[in-house]
């Protein structure tokens, strides 16, 4: 059974004039995102994003964008109690993805 | 400089016996050593002991989890040669484990980074499975001499650390994302680097659900050890004293929220997880209170009291199961958590002031 999470809320942006079509990011999403036609990328279902940013990092022109954090509510609430940003750093507590 | 020409040629010989990768008498796994000029590499066991087993089933529970590692550095599988292929990993023991098992009667290197004992996913988000760990462990163990092509491959899950074409910058080695499962690598490797988008593909089974559970129970256990210890003190005056009974709707929820949710997952309606745990939350409060008859007039503010706390309760827990998914985005936790933190704080409240009341003026 597909896992769907919550719909238009991923912060996925792509700029497709500067895409090569080299076919990093299909080759690094862990959810499909991606597909390349005729050599330029295309977004298959923006909704599977997790965020986790492989696709941005691995870009070689940067046509890519995406605000990449821990979907992790413990790390958010870390986060909110310590006024730092939600990090999966939780080798102190010992609770971690 | 002359230092190491002396250890180098003294001898005749141009193998030196240094060894790239330290390793301890009790890491049985290790099974001799194999020399190259650079030095010794240890060849690695493709066995799982029971002492592995072991050792996965302790993390699983929480058991020295944060300190179950292997050294970094280059170890091999099989008789690799400088043509072999060179894989990438995590020093978590149990991400090494999974991918070793795999590498059954198969000649390559594995180039393993310091992610301070975290799996490849986790610690890549966290950026030690990264750009700068790999450059510094490439140079450190030579593998430019060592290996004479210019290939990685890495662990497709490595690719929110990493920065391909810097490595490939800064290193002159190439980055080729391997399958997101050890379980693909050999059909990987076999057919010549291609990834099906069946490999590319995280899932998250109901069989992955379960392993991640046993952790989250046993977070869930410590911090009631805090609760019980009030309600014991709350049990000194009160009137009504908690018993057997709300031990049982008690765990229960918690049990609902950090262990059946999370198998259930994708079976109950809705998306965010703290409304899934609610919704299980419910039908266990409502069908143990029921069962108990406590939707009697006697025990009504009882009965309202468990019905604010326990689905609360189980939807902060199945909300936390947001951190060990494999689907969750930021923004999508982020806005779950605004609508549901209120709500579970406000309702807990509400609650916990009513069965108070009903403890101490029964």
């Amino acid at each position: 059974m597909k896992h769907k999470y919550l719909k238009n809320v991923a912060t996925l942006q792509l700029s497709y004039e500067k895409c090569i079509g080299c076919g990093r990011c299909e080759e690094v999403c862990p959810h499909g995102v991606f597909k390349i036609e005729e050599r330029k990328v295309r977004l298959i279902d923006k909704d599977l994003c997790m965020e986790c940013g492989a696709c941005a990092k691995n870009c070689p022109v940067n046509s890519i964008t995406v605000d990449a954090g821990v979907g992790c509510a413990a790390a958010v609430i870390m986060g909110w109690l310590t006024g730092s940003e939600p990090s999966c750093d939780c080798s102190g507590g010992g609770e971690c993805c | 400089m002359s230092d190491e020409k002396s250890r180098c040629c003294s001898a005749g010989c141009c193998y030196t016996e240094e060894l790239i990768t330290p390793y301890g008498k009790k890491d049985k796994w290790i099974i001799g050593e194999i020399h190259t000029p650079q030095g010794s590499v240890p060849v690695i066991s493709t066995d799982i002991s029971l002492k592995d087993t072991l050792g996965a089933w302790k993390v699983r529970w929480g058991i020295g989890r944060m300190d179950y590692k292997i050294n970094p550095g280059l170890y091999a599988v099989g008789n690799p040669n400088h043509a072999s292929p060179v894989l990438v990993s995590a020093n978590y023991k149990l991400t090494f484990d999974t991918l070793r098992k795999e590498l059954f009667r198969f000649d390559c290197w594995l180039l393993i980074l310091d992610t301070k004992g975290i799996n490849v996913w986790c610690a890549a988000g966290k950026g030690t499975f990264g750009t700068d760990e790999l450059v510094g462990r490439i140079s450190k163990v030579k593998l430019s001499e060592i290996v004479s092509h210019r290939k990685l491959i890495l662990p497709q899950l490595g690719a929110p650390g990493m920065i391909a074409h810097e490595v490939t910058k800064q290193t002159g080695f190439s980055v080729v994302y391997g399958p997101v499962r050890a379980k693909d690598i050999k059909v990987f490797l076999d057919s010549g680097f291609k990834a099906t988008k069946e490999m590319r593909t995280v899932k998250f089974t109901v069989w992955d659900r379960l392993v991640l559970t046993p952790v989250e129970l046993v977070a869930a256990a410590k911090t009631s050890l805090k609760v019980f210890g009030v309600l014991f003190l709350i049990n000194l005056f009160a009137a009504r004293p908690f018993r057997l009974a709300d031990f049982i709707a008690y765990v229960g929820a918690v049990v609902t929220g950090s262990v059946l949710t999370p198998i259930l997952l994708p079976l109950i309606p809705g998306r965010a997880f703290a409304w899934k745990g609610w919704l299980l939350g419910l039908f266990w409060t409502v069908g143990f209170i029921w069962l108990n008859g406590w939707f009697a007039s006697g025990f009504l503010l009882l009965a309202i009291g468990y019905l604010l706390v326990l689905p609360a309760l189980s939807a902060y827990l199945a909300m936390n199961f947001t951190g060990s998914s494999t689907y969750t985005s930021f923004s999508g936790v982020i806005k779950e958590m605004k609508a549901a933190v209120p709500l579970i704080a406000l309702s807990s409240a509400a609650g916990i002031v009513l069965l108070l009341i009903a403890a101490i003026s029964a």
